[in-house]
């Protein structure tokens, strides 16, 4: 890397996220003085040009990308808008150990003086609160299911290539054509989509007059630098500024720029989850990386830095703040732009270039936690694609995870995507597909299946507060058999799901009247011909997602009933749940029963992996295919992030021999420490599930450094990728760090503050994880060679 | 019995590993066979040298619950102290169906070895064609020694062959010559140890002869058969100038394409306790690395193909 991207580098690693009101700020003295007669859409887009005009300007000192979205590296912005902290919020954020924001005493005087008084009560949060039901409340304090859009605005959201063929200029005659054919007559919905469309246009040109600032701000730079070398890079800076977005870029340069425009103009309209994302970049680049070599204005090493330089504007971006559950479902800085290599082009051949190659190094030597990477790994893509990743995966930082791109295309087109869609697709966030530049996949909150089977036990009742918060479905002990209870567990979980999906509605709905997103809609097709919102099922696919989790511990724990209470009696029914409510004190030769003496999930094992089956068909047959209001369907996926751990705080003693308040297995890995049988046998069992009729599902193996060794190490890792996904598996990840070295860690984090590791679906810094989910990790199963 | 009046053949296994990837190419399931005439004293598998089942006990897991011994038919199951004792000379265990194992929540008491027909073994061995396919791997019929149970061997390499899966057998080469040649010659590669040169010492600390060792290896190498020659490295044992030599001067005219140097490990060491058994090699340490080197290239000098392993 250059002294120039090692400085930079530096300076983003050693920067302390913090928080900015700016933003905030801003945005409250646009609601103030603006005029409230105005339709929503046309509101909110007059609202980002108020932002974009006025916010402070950063351009970094030997930078080649510019823009930030606060007003310096690491300077995060709030969104009162969705979320209105309160004044103990902000301590929280400032003191906690864990994902903490620097809060200044100014910023704290902002928001009790400025943004409290003008948002509290009509923020997205409080709007959300206020629609629930009881039912609803008292699931989501119970633990049952989180609530992805309580203080984050719906996401998920991958660009395609429209801004490399098409500037924000274009894009305004598309939406003035598209204005031009509204039909008046015939269109009941004529006036909203000439709002949507209006606004759509306001907020393009909001973003062009961002980067037209930035080229103010560098040519006067230029005129003050005595560097002639730097003074030329200004000017550089400037011409780029002054072309992008607005136009389609030329070079290699300006397409990252205007990428990087356009995705500051995302996440400053709305705090989306999953951030941003470009997508395919390889496939997106090869033209200008191509048209430049052949040209001779660019080489390896200039598009190396520049890409380089484009890095470490994602890790400048710490995730905005998050409070409560959200904090606890997700709790990191990583904001989960996830870029994609490799893959397939849409007419189906290998994606795999030479800017993938370049891209390759970058995330070797860059080892940022943000942006995260992945490899697409089809039957088509080369052996050496594949061992290039390995390379960078054994390193032991957890980047880039791998996935089946051949598998994604079919969750895709099962979905009812055009091939070419599919093809175009990929993952975002940590494992979710998508059919990028076109479709609105919503993630909406884990479900937590191990607290419904934990009511099912209770007959409805939430043990850890004693209130009935599901149905009666029958006490336990007198169930006959397995099936009886297998089947009050499919009752109850109908039940939950019923109430999750009533929610989404509704918050679907709040999102799509009161916090439309023109900007990102001008941006994803077919927004501008439906002149609908992305928020409104504007996109040309529309689905949204409730996220299973914890299927090894839920399938471990029926597995434990139905073996030692219905098949061989070592239990009864009542001893059970007395171990159970007594979490296991006095019962601890029952629970090593349970724990050592039951089949498992993750040992290729038809009993356990035959009840994962029915335990997966059970959630997937009672969501999938359900209506949205956007007039696309609910699917499934299995992923945890950090909300494992929080999912188990919640949820008592397990019949696996769990104890209380322990963390839940993670993604569709197997519970920790059960897997005995080696990673043939783990791989096995995860492809029993269907992951076809998923949008995603996340496995995770920790392999020990030895094992992964030398060439044959790469190899066998190699296989085991090749094989897993020949078995239709949709991702795998590794973590390669021995035990003892995290717990080394734990035991001197200042020692170990750079070793990252692999969470779920992303990989995060060791001493940033709380205590529970450290050791979550280290109890995963390290599998040797023998 | 099959369908066509046969008895299956069947034997004793005290393990099936998958994801090996040390005894032979790729992603191997090991298949270990119970039961070994010898009993070398380094052996990190001392579970596998009687023919018979034997409990393992593991007296840090244990937590004197006394489960084991109430459950167990023989009464002989008793407490000593701090550790849960078996009575008699173990002989009853042989034939038991180790009922105390599986009553054991805290897994201090397995089983090593149960009776599996052919069609058990290749079941477990099939499931991992799709990782033998992709990493050339396959099944490696290991021990104990296979050609201790030479019909079932033979079975097994069948029932594979049939199935394309590919065959390695791992052997101390203490066999019968006719089933050495007969039933090996069904394999895909034979990994073959070669301990210790020298009758007396061989005798010494592997417990049988090495005469009829060698012959084996000389007539397989003469029938042209793919053999991989090993070699534990066990500081004081074989590690010798002598002894080195001694295998220099036997390998060398055989022509072999491998030879295997494997440094003595004490992974092992602690099974024999849960066997209730002495470790003669208490105190010896691993040879460092520099040390196989120079064996290693004591052997290269003479054209022996050496490679360390491990």
């Amino acid at each position: 890397m250059t002294e120039r991207v090692a400085r930079l580098r530096a300076g983003s690693l050693e920067t302390k996220p913090w928080l900015s009101l700016e933003r905030a700020r801003l945005l409250t003295e646009f609601y103030r003085t603006s005029d409230a007669a105005l339709s929503i859409p046309v509101r909110r887009a007059r609202s980002l040009v108020y932002l974009m005009e006025r916010k402070t300007i950063y351009i970094g000192s030997e930078e080649l990308i510019v823009g930030e979205r606060g007003p310096a590296p690491k300077g995060t912005p709030s969104y009162p808008e969705l979320c209105c902290h309160s004044m103990e919020d902000l301590e929280i954020l400032h003191t906690r150990e864990k994902i903490s924001y620097t809060v200044s005493d100014e910023a704290r005087r902002i928001q009790a003086e400025e943004v409290i008084p003008y948002w509290q009560g009509g923020s997205m949060r409080d709007r959300i609160f206020a629609e629930m039901t009881p039912e609803w409340k008292d699931a989501y304090a119970a633990g049952v299911f989180t609530e992805f859009m309580e203080q984050r605005a719906p996401g998920h959201t991958v660009l395609g290539d429209v801004i490399y063929r098409q500037g924000l200029l274009e894009l305004q005659a598309d939406i003035d054509a598209a204005l031009g054919r509204l039909d008046w007559n015939g269109d009941a919905r004529a006036w909203d989509k000439q709002q949507e469309l209006k606004a759509m246009r306001i907020a393009a040109g909001a973003v062009i007059r961002f980067a037209e600032r930035h080229a103010d701000l560098a040519l006067r730079m230029a005129d003050e630098e005595p560097r002639a070398e730097r003074k030329a890079e200004l000017r550089r800076i400037a011409e780029v500024c002054r072309h992008v977005p607005a136009h389609a870029p030329r070079d290699f340069h300006e397409a990252l720029q205007a990428y990087w425009f356009v995705h500051l103009g995302v996440i400053t309209e709305l705090n989306t989850w999953d951030s941003f994302s470009p997508g395919r970049l390889d496939q997106h680049l090869a033209p200008f990386y191509e048209h430049g070599l052949a040209g001779g204005t660019l080489d390896r090493e200039a598009a190396r830095e520049l890409l380089e330089c484009f890095w470490v504007k994602f890790n400048n971006q710490p995730a905005p703040p998050k409070v409560g559950v959200t904090a606890a479902e997700s709790g990191t800085y990583t904001d989960f732009c996830n870029i994609n290599t490799g893959g397939l082009k849409s007419d189906g051949t290998d994606g795999v270039g030479e800017v993938t190659w370049l891209i390759l190094d970058v995330i070797d030597e860059m080892r940022l936690l943000q942006p995260s990477s992945n490899l697409q790994l089809s039957k088509k893509s080369p052996d050496r694609f594949l061992k290039r990743g390995l390379e960078i995966v054994r390193q032991g930082w957890g980047q880039p995870s791998i996935f089946n791109a051949d598998m994604v295309v079919e969750e895709l087109l099962r979905q009812g995507k055009s091939i070419e869609d599919a093809r175009a697709g990929g993952i975002s966030g940590c494992v979710e597909t998508g059919a990028f530049g076109k479709e609105a996949y919503i993630l909406t909150g884990y479900f937590n299946t191990a607290k419904v089977l934990e009511i099912t036990l209770a007959n409805g009742r939430d043990r850890r507060t004693g209130k009935q918060i599901g149905i009666v479905t029958g006490d336990p002990r007198e169930f006959g058999s397995y099936d009886e209870l297998f089947e009050a567990f499919r009752r109850q979980l109908r039940h939950f799901i019923e109430i999750k999906v009533r929610g989404n509605n509704v918050i679907e709905r709040l999102y799509a009247r009161y916090m439309p997103a023109p900007f990102l809609s001008l941006l994803v097709e077919d927004c501008i011909a439906n002149g609908r919102d992305y928020n409104d099922g504007g996109p040309r696919y529309n689905t949204t997602y409730i996220m299973g989790t914890s299927p090894g511990s839920v399938t471990d724990s029926l597995s434990a009933i139905r073996f030692h209470v219905f098949d061989r009696g070592t239990a009864s029914m009542d001893e059970l749940l007395a171990a159970l409510d007594a979490d296991f004190a006095g019962y601890e030769k029952l629970r090593l029963q349970l724990w050592n003496k039951t089949p498992k999930y993750g040992n290729d094992d038809a009993y356990a992996d035959g009840i994962l089956r029915a335990v997966f068909d059970a959630f997937h047959d009672e969501i999938d295919g359900r209506p949205n209001t956007k007039g696309g369907v609910y699917r499934v996926n299995y992923l945890s992030t950090t909300c494992h751990v929080y999912f188990g705080s919640v949820t008592g003693a397990t019949p696996d021999g769990r104890r209380a308040w322990e963390p839940l297995s993670d993604g569709i890995s197997p519970t920790q420490g059960v897997d005995r049988n080696g990673p043939t046998a783990v791989i096995r069992s995860a492809a029993k599930l269907d992951h076809a009729r998923t949008g995603g599902t996340l496995l995770n193996q920790k392999f020990s450094p030895r094992l992964v060794e030398g060439e044959s190490g790469l190899e066998h890792l190699a296989q085991l990728v090749r094989s897993y996904f020949k078995l239709d598996g949709h991702h795998i990840q590794f973590n390669i760090v021995t035990a003892e070295t995290l717990r080394e860690a734990q035991r001197e984090p200042q020692k170990h503050r750079d070793l990252i590791v692999r969470v779920a679906g992303y990989s995060d810094y060791f001493c940033d994880l709380t205590p529970a989910l450290q050791g979550e990790i280290i109890a995963r199963t390290e599998q040797a060679g023998f | 019995m099959l369908s066509n009046g046969h008895t299956e053949a069947s034997g004793v296994i005290f393990h099936i590993m998958r994801f090996s990837l040390h005894d032979g190419p790729g992603i191997r399931t090991a298949v270990f066979f119970k039961g070994c005439p010898l009993s070398c004293w380094w052996c990190h598998n001392p579970e596998s040298q009687s023919f018979s089942p034997e409990v393992l006990y593991s007296v840090d897991r244990c937590r004197l619950c006394g489960d084991c011994a109430a459950i167990c038919p023989h009464g002989a199951i008793e407490r000593t102290g701090e550790r849960m004792t078996v009575t008699g000379d173990g002989q009853l265990c042989a034939t038991c169906a180790a009922a105390c194992t599986a009553a054991c929540g805290a897994e201090a008491r397995s089983v090593a070895g149960r009776t599996m027909t052919v069609t058990e073994i290749v079941a477990e061995i099939e499931r991992d064609v799709v990782f033998f396919d992709e990493s050339g791997g396959g099944v490696t019929f290991t021990g104990g020694e296979p050609f201790a149970q030479p019909e079932l061997l033979e079975a097994l390499l069948h029932a594979c062959r049939a199935r394309r899966i590919h065959t390695t057998i791992e052997t101390c080469g203490a066999a019968a010559r006719e089933s050495v040649l007969r039933i090996g010659g069904l394999a895909d590669l034979i990994l073959y140890d070669l301990k210790i040169l020298d009758p007396a010492r061989h005798r010494q600390y592997t417990g049988g002869p090495n005469r009829n060792i060698l012959e084996n290896l000389e007539a397989l190498v003469a029938a042209g058969r793919p053999v991989t020659v090993r070699i534990p490295v066990v500081p004081g044992v074989n590690d010798g100038a002598t002894d080195v030599r001694a295998a220099c001067d036997y390998l060398a005219p055989l022509g072999l394409t491998r030879v295997d140097l494997l440094p003595y490990h004490r992974a092992g060491a602690e099974k024999y306790q849960r066997l209730g058994r002495e470790y003669r090699l208490e105190r010896t340490a691993p040879p460092p690395a520099a040390a196989m080197a120079a064996i290693a290239a004591e052997m290269e000098a003479v054209g022996i193909p050496v490679k360390i392993a491990g």
